[in-house]
């Protein structure tokens, strides 16, 4: 919504754009409460959105004329004619996007503010995805819009190379956009379908454009696929995450697995190899069923991709993997070494690692992980895992260990 | 945090084309240095083979590769960073390249030129 109001205001104004959303919302929830929830409900929102918008340009006019009478009508005077068709919605989404992500900021600062404006993301959440402080987010996202403003730029019709040289920040917006979505760590809910399935929405739309239709734009898509087809049995009935190994695979969206194969052959148009192609490509092979050689296809995928670009979850996935084909042993020194020891996923591997061989340090590292995370399912999730082993130590046998990374 | 290249030698021509697993194990370090966040650069390979390998020496004389006089040649190279030298010697005891092959891997503080 303040993609399409920004649109006729003009990104200077972003506030102003945001505030009449917010308002809007807040009308449609005192309004909804005692009426209940109208047939249309989008249709509703915007036609309350159009009359706050038309409100605040008459109360412009009126300060305008009142002021500066000598002045001629501004533009924002005139009665502006609103579409708000689907088509005109999902346009201006990407076309805020692409507008949002100006050179002017750094690469950084532009996927921050598209995430906040754009995709509704809250500091933390931003915070979240990048893996940094919500402090260091807000001072960023203050300078990002400052620059914006002194840049004075709007929202126009983008040339091809201007298009072609933001499609990168644009992916990646998108790509973390669908990864909070996955693994939200925020309001207490492990998945968020209703990101996932907008940065799907987008990235489709990108692959109907020759402009953007791009060998990494069709990886991320399929890597979107594979990930959006385990959904449904990533949760169980009360909302519990369900492990990779422990998932109803009868539950997995066989028609998403198809279209993401599709997408991933269209990506291998070119020699281009992205992080998005590795990825994909790791999550191809968490569709298949187990083989042989599949964890360590997995293992080789992860190894590329470390060296394209370093992450500490790319780097504790790679130790998963690792685990996978070499055994816990082996693993246990490579994941010493991350020393990533302020990541409850380090720690939550590392209680993985453990958990045949020494169940006292298995017990430690997944307490350190119940201090560390921020998700409440899944501190339930762990301290059902250490009362398993702290009952398995008093038993004083050795069983086989579940867990795992939750794919 | 300084920067060491690690340069590798190996001993026998024969060598270098490495099999399908040995390929596994060494990428299998490099991707563990690169986990810690502790590789710069991740290199080059130096083709050693007739054609691709020359030395240049005074009054123009040019020989083909350097395998004619030395016996180990340079095969590759890569940059880590590392508090100390032997955190870096550290790092370099686990290539795999000991176990498959044999050859040497020189550890040598990077000094920048800027």
């Amino acid at each position: 919504m303040t993609a399409v109001l920004c649109r006729h205001f003009g990104l200077k104004h972003i506030e102003i754009a945001e505030d009449i959303a917010s308002d809007t919302f807040l009308k449609a929830s005192e309004h909804w409460a005692i009426n209940g929830i109208p047939e249309n409900p989008t249709a509703w929102l915007y036609a309350v959105a159009k009359n706050k918008t038309k409100d605040y340009f008459k109360h412009i006019a009126v300060f305008e004329t009142q002021i500066k009478e000598a002045i001629k009508p501004t533009e924002l005077e005139t009665e502006q004619n609103f579409e708000f068709s689907n088509q005109t919605i999902s346009d201006s989404q990407l076309a805020m996007i692409f507008a949002v992500c100006n050179p002017t900021n750094s690469t950084e600062s532009q996927i921050c503010l598209a995430l906040q404006i754009l995709c509704g993301f809250s500091v933390e959440e931003i915070a979240n995805a990048f893996l940094t402080k919500t402090e260091t987010i807000k001072k960023r996202l203050l300078r990002a819009r400052t620059n914006l403003r002194n840049d004075n730029f709007q929202i126009k019709t983008l040339s091809e190379t201007e298009i072609k040289s933001r499609l990168d920040t644009v992916l990646k917006t998108l790509y973390l956009l669908f990864n909070e979505g996955y693994f939200s760590k925020t309001n207490n809910q492990q998945i968020r379908k209703d990101f996932c399935s907008e940065a799907v929405r987008l990235t489709l739309i990108l692959t109907d454009n020759d402009y953007t239709n791009t060998p990494q734009t069709n990886a991320l898509l399929a890597l979107m696929c594979f990930q959006s087809s385990r959904l449904e049995a990533r949760t169980n009935d009360k909302g519990e995450a369900v492990l990779f190994d422990e998932q109803d695979k009868s539950l997995w969206d066989k028609t998403l697995i198809e279209k993401g194969n599709y997408y991933l052959v269209n990506a291998c148009n070119g020699n281009e190899v992205s992080k998005y192609h590795l990825e994909a490509g790791i999550a191809y092979w968490h569709t298949t069923p187990t083989d042989q050689n599949k964890w360590q296809h997995i293992l080789q995928l992860y190894n590329q991709l470390i060296l394209i670009e370093y992450s500490p979850i790319t780097a504790l996935n790679r130790t998963f993997a690792f685990a996978k084909v070499y055994g816990h042993d082996k693993a246990i020194s490579e994941a010493e070494k991350l020393k990533l020891t302020d990541s409850n996923y380090y720690h939550e591997l590392l209680g993985y690692l453990y958990a045949d061989t020494d169940l006292d340090k298995a017990i430690y590292h997944y307490k350190q992980a119940i201090g560390l995370t921020k998700s409440k399912t899944e501190k339930q999730t762990l301290t059902k895992e250490i009362e398993r082993l702290t009952e398995k130590k008093t038993a004083g046998n050795k069983g086989l260990a579940s867990g795992g990374q939750t794919c | 945090m300084k920067e060491f290249a690690l340069i590798f030698r190996l001993k026998d021509i024969a060598d270098f084309k490495p099999s399908p697993e040995q390929m596994q194990e060494r990428m299998n370090w490099l991707a563990g240095i690169a986990s810690q966040n502790k590789l710069v650069d991740k290199g080059n390979t130096l083709l050693p083979i007739p054609g691709s390998a020359k030395t240049v020496k005074p009054n123009n004389v040019v020989t083909d590769g350097p395998y004619t006089e030395i016996k180990e040649f340079i095969s590759g190279y890569i940059v880590v960073q590392a508090d100390t030298i032997d955190e870096a010697v550290e790092m370099a005891k686990g290539n795999p390249i000991f176990d498959q092959v044999g050859g040497n891997i020189e550890v040598r503080e990077v000094l920048k030129r800027d």
